[in-house]
């Protein structure tokens, strides 16, 4: 049970395959235009129940109930091997005395 | 849910309504400056809104946007010097609009929509757009107290969100902007239209005189900076160049300084093969803003836009257009960390990439300045980039940039000299442009009169032999 009031986000179908623009690439015709938006839980619910959220720009949206308190999941990640040397290899560029390579 | 299908707000039927939902969202009557079939009064457009470059910079003040530090770039440029023939070697210099309110130089462009806003008494402000613009105009409504919506779009069909995305949602939500995450299309547009009718929101559009008005203190700083600096405007300013207003307001800028002799050259990253509306694409490129798949349609065709007339006129002032690589920016996106103790963006670092190329061939007491920076962060960061290249099946590695294929590969240059701007044949979009433009009058059945044709000149630069074989061609 998720409480009203609570911060969450919620999923829509926008267009269905069928309802989509005319001129867009096969693959992209092929899914549905979907939406996610975060706002306060209006009614208390479940995970999977169509709500309402109040958002941040005080309008009311509906859709299904996907999650709970929703993080930020982006990160750095793992560092990226082949940009790892790089500084160093520049910095010995700007060591040596001579200029062009010949 | 409901079936929208034949209801008000149906796709077709909002569709329908959009001429009348942007004039009342964007507050122009655009059909005032109209004075051919395909010539429009720029310059009175844009004067029209009454902003002064005095007024921008006025309101910029307000709201502490510009007036970023302009930084010499002392190693990157010894380093240039290395790899270069000798006497050859521009100075470059950085403008660090990461120091902008909400990190980039779309504060500017905010700055002016949002103040625009306000000063009309709209509840609110809306805007399209999955880059810096969102959170500029979220920051710029929280500073005016206004409310704010902006609409992305921000993850494939399989869920998976571009990781410079979803960081510009959590700075939106952090401004207390509400954020839709839409999923890959153009119907994209379908839904801001019904958000704006809905809330009667101002559209903050990145193709009004305002958006485009707001660059020009841009230009401007980096003219008048350079010459307090060095006693002489800059030879060469590079701008990264998407949809055409930051090369619109930045070269206007430069010209409103009196810099009319510098060289604005636009630079893309190259995204060549890559559909923008593609859902299988959508994850496969490693920019979403400052690449071709914008820069070249918005060249040829600028009128592709959310207003009946764009206020961003690339032609107009692009006096070279090069593209590089991903690997390229991303490299130098780590020598501009490891060598001036700057972490930045790499979309930001673009025109840094074209820069650092351009440089080598000039002479060392030119000077070229490199037009913007962004902020980073988590999601904004070449390893969050790259990490998702590669769980994408995208091959990351060290070799010769020129072997790049955009969706395939990210070649990482293995020495600085690899570092190399392609041209974009400008030419060959005047081409495009002028033709398009013909096109759309013969079908409409009208006749190309003086003023339009002096409008296409002037708009994109051809000359009168390239116009009048192309019209001989479509009127024949």
């Amino acid at each position: 049970m998720i409480r009203k009031g609570s911060w969450v986000e919620i999923h829509r179908i926008i267009l269905e395959p069928e309802s989509r623009a005319a001129h867009i690439p096969v693959d992209t015709k092929k899914v549905p235009l979907e939406l996610k938006a975060r706002g306060f839980l209006l009614e208390t619910s479940e995970i999977g129940k169509e709500v309402s959220i109040g958002t941040l720009a005080g309008r009311v949206l509906t859709g299904t109930l996907i999650a709970e308190n929703p993080g930020y999941e982006h990160t750095f990640g793992k560092p990226i091997s082949e940009l790892l040397a790089i500084g160093e290899e520049l910095k010995n560029i700007l060591r040596k005395k001579s200029s062009l390579k010949k | 849910m409901r079936d929208l299908k034949h209801s008000k707000q149906s796709y077709e039927s909002v569709m329908k309504r959009r001429n009348e939902i942007m004039k009342s969202s964007v507050g122009i009557d655009y059909a005032k400056f109209r004075i051919g079939a395909l010539a429009y009064d720029y310059e009175g457009l844009l004067k029209s809104t009454g902003y002064t470059l005095d007024k921008v910079i006025n309101i910029q003040r307000q709201t502490s946007v510009g007036n970023t530090p302009l930084v010499e770039l002392k190693n990157i440029n010894r380093l240039i010097r290395k790899i270069s023939q000798p006497g050859r070697g521009a100075r470059i210099f950085l403008k660090d609009e990461s120091a902008n309110p909400s990190g980039s130089f779309k504060d500017r462009r905010a700055s002016v929509s949002v103040y625009e806003a306000k000063g009309r008494g709209y509840p609110g402000v809306a805007a399209a757009t999955s880059g810096n613009y969102g959170a500029a105009v979220a920051s710029q409504s929280a500073k005016n107290l206004l409310r704010c919506i902006i609409v992305q779009e921000a993850f494939d069909s399989r869920g998976i969100a571009q990781p410079e995305i979803l960081e510009k949602a959590r700075a939106c939500e952090a401004y207390g902007a509400e954020v839709l995450r839409l999923s890959v299309g153009p119907e994209l547009f379908y839904v801001f239209l019904t958000v704006l009718e809905e809330t009667g929101f101002f559209n903050a559009s990145l193709y009004t005189p305002f958006s485009v008005l707001g660059i020009e203190s841009l230009g401007f700083e980096i003219a008048s900076d350079v010459k307090k600096r060095t006693g002489k405007f800059p030879e060469v300013v590079v701008v990264t160049h998407a949809g055409g207003g930051n090369v619109t307001g930045t070269a206007r800028g430069l010209i409103k300084a009196g810099a009319h002799n510098t060289e604005v050259i636009g630079a893309s990253v190259d995204l060549s093969g890559l559909h923008m509306a593609s859902d299988r694409d959508f994850n496969r490129k490693s920019f979403t803003t400052g690449h071709t798949g914008f820069g070249i349609p918005f060249a040829e065709w600028p009128d592709r836009t959310d207003v009946p007339f764009n206020s961003a006129r690339p032609l107009k002032y692009l006096d070279r257009y090069v593209t590089v690589s991903q690997g390229e920016v991303f490299y130098i996106t780590r020598a501009l960390a490891e060598l001036e103790g700057m972490e930045r963006g790499p979309a930001g670092n673009t025109s840094l990439a074209a820069g650092f190329a351009i440089a080598r061939d000039m002479k060392s007491d030119e000077i070229l300045v490199v037009q913007e920076t962004e902020y980073t962060g988590a999601g904004k960061h070449p390893t969050a980039q790259l990490n998702l290249a590669k769980k994408m099946g995208i091959k990351v590695k060290r070799g010769d940039p020129a072997e790049n294929v955009p969706g395939e590969s990210i070649i990482i240059p293995e020495r600085p000299e690899q570092i190399r701007v392609r041209d974009v044949d400008l030419g060959k979009l005047r081409e495009s442009y002028v033709t398009r433009a013909l096109k759309n009058l013969y079908k409409q059945k009208k006749e190309c009169k003086k003023e339009d044709i002096e409008f296409l000149m002037e708009d994109s630069r051809a000359n009168s032999e390239m116009i009048k074989r192309i019209m001989n061609e479509i009127f024949k």
